[in-house]
């Protein structure tokens, strides 16, 4: 039996406390830059910066980032993964970066991201922001933005649900096989 | 595209490729491409693999792309060309393979004069094979370099009509593009004198003209080849002269058919196959085709690197 941590009105208010907080401390947005993590990162990255166009009328510049060929898992999987596409049509210098993803679980795509932003450039401050923190970390990483804090099993499976992907917004989780 | 899922262990030819697999790897092509414009263009994915090139054919362009391929991706790269190695005291392609075997390698690209070499090497090493050109018979990145190069100028490739024209009897790359593009649904002609034209060609599924200007009428493609001096055994055509005034592409021709763009493999033979200001007009797209040719490298070299080796 699947067990609900957000409804869609939670999911938008997060949304919207997260683009409070990005912004916060900035008088003038244009040092900030938002990077997504395919795939559902990146629909949560749109959403935040959706709703910072809303209440301070700017458009942050809004990148998006696959880890795949970063990843520290290849000798143990079988078959390649695919790659999805990454897009940061900006220069990363002097910016700071607020990497936006759903889940952050062992901390390993994190490092991953981390490591490939590196090649694009040297952003002044990097930050993290997840949807849900499960815990169960296997490197030294800790968000900076957290939706909420769960703690579960690693037989447990979460999923942040999407309406652009699922048809409604929302934290599940569910018992694993 | 859901349950789609790349099984191919090697790259011998596309005539083992479907065309899930060749779209498959055009899709990936993309995702390096990309990684070719950022500040460092290079990733960490096979910084524990160990690639060797082992060339008996002279090369430039294809050796230097791999290399580039397999470096900006982290791998360890060990070159062999038959000029300067053991071949030379005669040890057999099947000892040297089995010696670099032997070194714990993960991928061979191989270069070879017979057709078949690469499809005999996956008998003899547990190690990913590219080929990167065997013979006359195929040449598949080459070919997939060409598509992808069409797939990024118009959108498509299905429906597309493609002129090759030049020497088609021995030309690898030919073969590669008719079974790779007719894969995808494109409408190939080839063009040539009628000494570089195979018998029972048309049965690759291609139309057949002796006529330059029926060749480019149409089309929205042309791939001028090279002339190959190295592959004639006798003379097939009178002179190099005379070949450019039947089949080399000319600014005439651009002026009359003004819609369609132009390929070539490279290296150009300047004044044979393409008039030299063909060859610099913007509607050619080879020096497009030679950036294209490491991302369609690095992302056949990343497909083929999956699963354990022993």
């Amino acid at each position: 039996m699947p067990s609900r941590l957000l409804h869609a009105d939670d999911f938008d208010r997060t949304i919207r406390r997260f683009a409070q907080q990005f912004t916060e401390p900035y008088d003038d947005l244009s040092p900030l830059a938002i990077i997504g993590m395919q795939t559902r990162g990146v629909y949560i990255a749109k959403r935040i910066r959706d709703r910072i166009r809303e209440f301070r009328g700017v458009e942050v510049p809004l990148g998006v980032l696959d880890i795949t060929f970063y990843r520290d898992d290849f000798r143990s999987l079988d078959k390649v993964p695919t790659a999805k596409i990454t897009e940061i049509p900006f220069d990363l210098d002097g910016l700071d970066i607020i990497l936006v993803d759903d889940v952050l679980y062992t901390g390993r795509t994190v490092r991953a991201a981390m490591e490939a932003l590196m090649s694009f450039g040297r952003p002044h401050r990097l930050r993290f922001c997840c949807m849900v923190d499960r815990g169960h970390r296997e490197l030294p990483i800790s968000a900076d933005f957290v939706g909420i804090t769960v703690p579960t099993y690693t037989t447990e499976r979460v999923q942040v649900r999407l309406a652009e992907l699922d048809g409604e917004d929302g934290v599940v989780v569910t018992e694993g096989a | 595209m859901g349950d789609y899922v790349f099984n191919q262990r090697h790259l011998l030819g596309l005539a083992d490729y479907s065309a899930a697999d060749i779209r498959h790897v055009l899709e990936q092509t993309r995702t390096f491409r990309e990684i070719l414009e950022r500040p460092v263009p290079k990733v960490p994915t096979l910084r524990d693999k160990t690639i060797v090139n082992l060339f008996y054919e002279n090369s430039t362009r294809t050796r230097i792309s791999f290399e580039l391929a397999q470096r900006r991706m982290g791998a360890d790269v060990v070159n062999f060309s038959a000029a300067t190695s053991s071949t030379k005291k005669g040890e057999s392609l099947k000892d040297t393979i089995r010696n670099i075997g032997s070194m714990k390698i993960d991928m061979v690209v191989v270069r070879h004069e017979s057709p078949g070499a690469a499809h005999f090497l996956t008998k003899c090493v547990p190690a990913a094979i590219i080929n990167a050109g065997d013979g006359a018979h195929e040449h598949p990145t080459q070919a997939l370099l060409d598509m992808y190069s069409l797939l990024v100028h118009f959108g498509r490739i299905e429906g597309l009509r493609v002129s090759i024209i030049g020497d088609i009897t021995h030309s690898r790359v030919v073969r590669s593009n008719i079974i790779g593009l007719t894969k995808l649904g494109a409408k190939v002609t080839v063009c040539g004198p009628k000494t570089m034209m195979p018998p029972f060609v048309e049965e690759l599924g291609v139309r057949v003209t002796y006529d330059l200007d029926e060749a480019l009428r149409d089309c929205d493609a042309a791939m001028a080849l090279r002339i190959q001096m190295e592959r004639q055994d006798g003379a097939l055509f009178p002179s190099l002269r005379e070949y450019h005034e039947r089949f080399g592409i000319r600014m005439r021709h651009l002026e009359q058919y003004p819609d369609f763009v132009i390929l070539h493999p490279g290296p150009i033979n300047r004044g044979v196959e393409l008039q030299s200001e063909v060859a610099d007009h913007p509607r050619a797209l080879i020096l497009d085709q030679v950036t294209n040719g490491l991302a369609v490298r690095m992302a056949v070299l990343y497909l083929l690197s999956g699963g354990s080796r022993v």
